[in-house]
């Protein structure tokens, strides 16, 4: 076997897992107007303020021209294609048990140590109402309210802090930022609402796992974050388990904003559908998300491990408002196959002495597609910003590509901006060389993968760094080995 | 213990390895000399398995297993070692962790347990010592900035540690300086046992001085002209390899 060879096995991992057409129970059907925005705010009984919010959202969309990347490259979306409201599936239409589930799903869960129980509810089998996480659920929200911690589905925060929603939905993203943006305000599903007040830490990591009356937030999810002074917060997203979804599109919104003194850290695992070998089926992820350190002394990281979906495009950002804010950007993201990536993150430093870091590692395998895509802007009055970029690129065979495109916009004399940018190769050398002390090729890359990675996995909290360096292993392994 | 028949090995369109012979048995160190070029490196590639070299003839047994279907894993699993003429990088790759992955790996291959993390550290330190490396390699990523010196010396670590079969040394003495040398060399005699085997590809007859074959072979143009005990290593170092190469012409 030439290790060419070697190396385009490794890659040619299929993703175990296809999709399983269900049938919804209460769908509106495909298209998208006036009407149909009207009647997902009318299903989700929303107030009257939230309806003219999604109306006006989706009139000004109208207005905007679909987006064209120079890096990325799929079909035009049909957007009178796609069904914009299904509610959550009736138990009766799941599958009732494991047997029915994809054996090789079963295997990749195991392989990541998923507990039977959380299996099932990843697999989308309804789940008994006894099952451990929902106590467990109960437990963490009785601490998170002892805290005084709002943690719930943004849905149920419209309803029951409708001021908090009027003062800080949009005020980070607003509707007219993106084509995604405008559509994702117009029909958003459901998603996560955290607020924490003042002072206080949050007692745990929040994790959308237990956020258990929130599931199926489906394909335009929405989450709001907000840190007031003094507050910690550390918000996980994802899971490392393959999430099945029947939804190709997926435009979410996530805005964070942290006043005086206060640190939100958000973390981030993506594994969605990648699509088949020929990138076939495979979803579309096509996210805002932007964190505001609106206050002075504020903090809001943002670390991510992106190993699925067929297109993702995404920038993570910071607008550093406040005086010595800080913000930060670590990332993984690994493209395979046919899988492409326009990634990067944007630092503005609007406030003084404001500092940014940014860290993200590239890894390419097949014929996957990477590009970063990076801006720093230091505006008039960030006296004293600096910032440190630095952009790795890893190579696995030699259909792949990854490019580093960096955007600097300096109009501050005192900035202090450092780029560094790399681009290596796992080379036949050092498979052989692995080999020849009786590693296999598969764990000789994985090891020279996670190697590459270790000052992203650093970033994340312990559990989650344990998972995402398996789930790196995982998908360049060839999962079902 | 090894057996090589005939060995014929190409690169592309170029024929390198021209039928070599060459028999080792349990014990034996043979120390392989010959001019630049003349193959003694592809040799030690196509024993450990390396891609890009197309055996056209010949076979290769290793202990009555055919050597040259394995991968290069399992010949490491087997008990084959390669000391590498030019260490490779692993840059972010941790050397503990490295050679315990590589040791287990081997372990396993061989039904016995893997080690677990104390009794692994204190046998790592033990063999640092006698390669008189320093402890703050071991946080390092494999090879990387290490000197050239620093590197061989891991090379001959690593084999300490994985205790192989047969251990091909390819130049491990070239970029030493003289202490290096006797200490590399120390390692490689405390390493000498009747069931391992060692073949040392050198130019140098000073490392023989220290680590003494028992065999010594003149590879050539692709194949083993001449061989000898010690006293042959003695005569190229004073002749070179013109007169050989001459007799072998004549012949
Ligand atoms: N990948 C390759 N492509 C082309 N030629 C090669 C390749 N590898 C080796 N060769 C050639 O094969 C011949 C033998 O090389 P090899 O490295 O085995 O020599 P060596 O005996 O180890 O030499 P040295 O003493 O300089 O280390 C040389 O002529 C070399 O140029
Ligand atoms: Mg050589």
């Amino acid at each position: 076997m030439t290790s060419t060879q070697a190396v385009d096995e490794i890659v040619r991992s299929e993703y175990e897992h296809g999709f399983v057409t269900e049938i919804e129970s209460d769908t509106l059907p495909p298209g998208l107007d006036e009407g149909v925005v009207r009647a997902i705010s009318a299903r989700k009984g929303e107030p009257e303020f939230m309806t003219e919010w999604r109306l006006k959202a989706y009139r000004h969309w109208l207005t905007m021209p679909t987006p064209h990347w120079a890096a990325v490259h799929y079909p035009p979306i049909d957007y009178q294609a796609i069904s914009y409201f299904s509610a959550p599936k009736r138990p009766e239409d799941a599958p009732k048990s494991l047997d029915e589930i994809d054996p090789a799903l079963l295997e990749t869960y195991e392989k990541l140590g998923i507990p039977i129980e959380e299996q099932k509810a990843l697999a989308g089998i309804a789940v008994d109402a006894v099952f451990d996480s929902v106590s467990v659920a109960t437990t963490f929200r009785e601490s998170l309210a002892e805290a005084g911690v709002i943690f719930c589905a943004i849905s149920e925060a419209v309803h029951d802090h409708p001021e908090l929603i009027q003062k800080y939905l949009g005020s980070v993203v607003p509707h007219t930022d993106n084509y995604y943006a405008g559509l994702n305000a117009a029909v958003f599903s459901d998603g996560t609402f955290v607020y924490v007040p003042e002072g206080v830490r949050c007692p745990m990591e929040l994790s959308t796992y237990f956020r258990i009356n929130a599931r199926n937030t489906g394909q335009f999810e929405r989450t709001l974050i907000i840190a007031e002074r003094g507050s910690y917060v550390s918000y996980l997203e994802g899971c490392t388990a393959p999430q099945r979804d029947e939804n190709q599109l997926h435009a979410a919104v996530v805005e964070l904003i942290a006043m005086d003194d206060a640190e939100i850290k958000y973390s981030t695992v993506q594994n969605w559908y990648p699509g088949d070998e020929r990138g076939r089926g495979g979803i579309y992820n096509f996210v805002t998300k932007r964190g505001d350190c609106r206050g002075a002394r504020s903090k809001i990281s943002w670390t991510q491990v992106e190993t699925g979906s067929a297109i993702t495009w995404k920038y993570p950002s910071c607008i550093l408002r406040g005086d010595d804010s800080v913000g930060e950007f670590y990332s993984v993201a690994v493209t395979k196959g046919r899988q492409q990536a326009d990634t990067g993150t944007k630092m503005i430093h609007l406030g003084r002495n404001t500092r940014s870091t940014i860290v993200s590692k590239g890894i390419s395998a097949g014929e996957g597609q990477q590009t970063y895509r990076g801006l720093v802007r230091i505006s008039q009055r960030a006296a004293g910003a600096r910032n440190h970029t630095q952009c790795d690129s890893l190579l696995i065979g030699d259909r792949c590509s990854a490019n580093t495109i960096p955007y600097i916009e300096v109009k501050h004399p005192s900035a202090n901006l450092e780029h560094e940018a790399t681009t290596s190769k796992i080379s036949e050398d050092q498979l052989f060389y692995c080999r020849s002390r009786g590693l296999t090729a598969e764990d000789a890359v994985s090891m020279i993968v996670n190697g590459f990675c270790k000052e992203v996995f650093n970033e994340l909290p312990m559990e989650f760094a344990v998972e995402a360096q398996k789930l790196l292993s995982i998908s360049l392994e060839g999962a079902v080995g | 213990m090894l057996s090589v028949n005939g060995l014929k090995a190409k690169v592309g369109e170029t024929e390198i390895l021209k039928g070599l012979d060459l028999e080792v048995k349990p014990g034996e160190i043979h120390a392989i000399m010959g001019p630049n070029g003349s193959g003694k490196s592809t040799f030690s590639h196509v024993l450990s398995g390396r891609d890009g070299y197309e055996v056209t003839g010949g076979s290769v047994l290793f202990e009555g297993q055919d050597l040259l279907d394995m991968e290069p894993e399992e010949r490491a699993q087997a008990g084959v070692f390669l000391a590498f003429q030019y260490p490779v990088e692993l840059p972010g790759v941790n050397n503990t962790y490295f050679l315990k992955a590589a040791l287990n790996s081997i372990r396993k291959a061989r039904g016995e347990s893997e080690l677990d993390a104390v009794t692994f550290m204190r046998l790592i330190k033990e063999k640092l010592k006698i390669l008189h490396l320093d402890d703050s390699l071991l946080k390092r990523a494999v090879n990387s900035g290490f000197s050239g010196g620093e590197k061989k010396r891991n090379e001959i670590f690593q084999m300490a540690l994985l205790e192989p079969k047969l251990a091909i040394l390819d130049e491990t003495d070239s970029g030493l300086d003289i202490d290096a040398l006797r200490v590399v060399a120390d390692g490689v005699n405390a390493l000498r046992s009747p069931e391992r085997s060692m073949i040392v590809v050198t130019h140098y007859q000073r490392l023989l001085d220290y680590i003494e074959p028992d065999h010594v072979h003149v590879l050539a143009k692709g194949r083993i002209i001449r061989s000898g005990g010690k006293e042959l290593a003695l005569e190229l170092e004073e002749k070179g390899y013109g007169w050989v190469l001459e007799q072998e012409q004549a012949a």
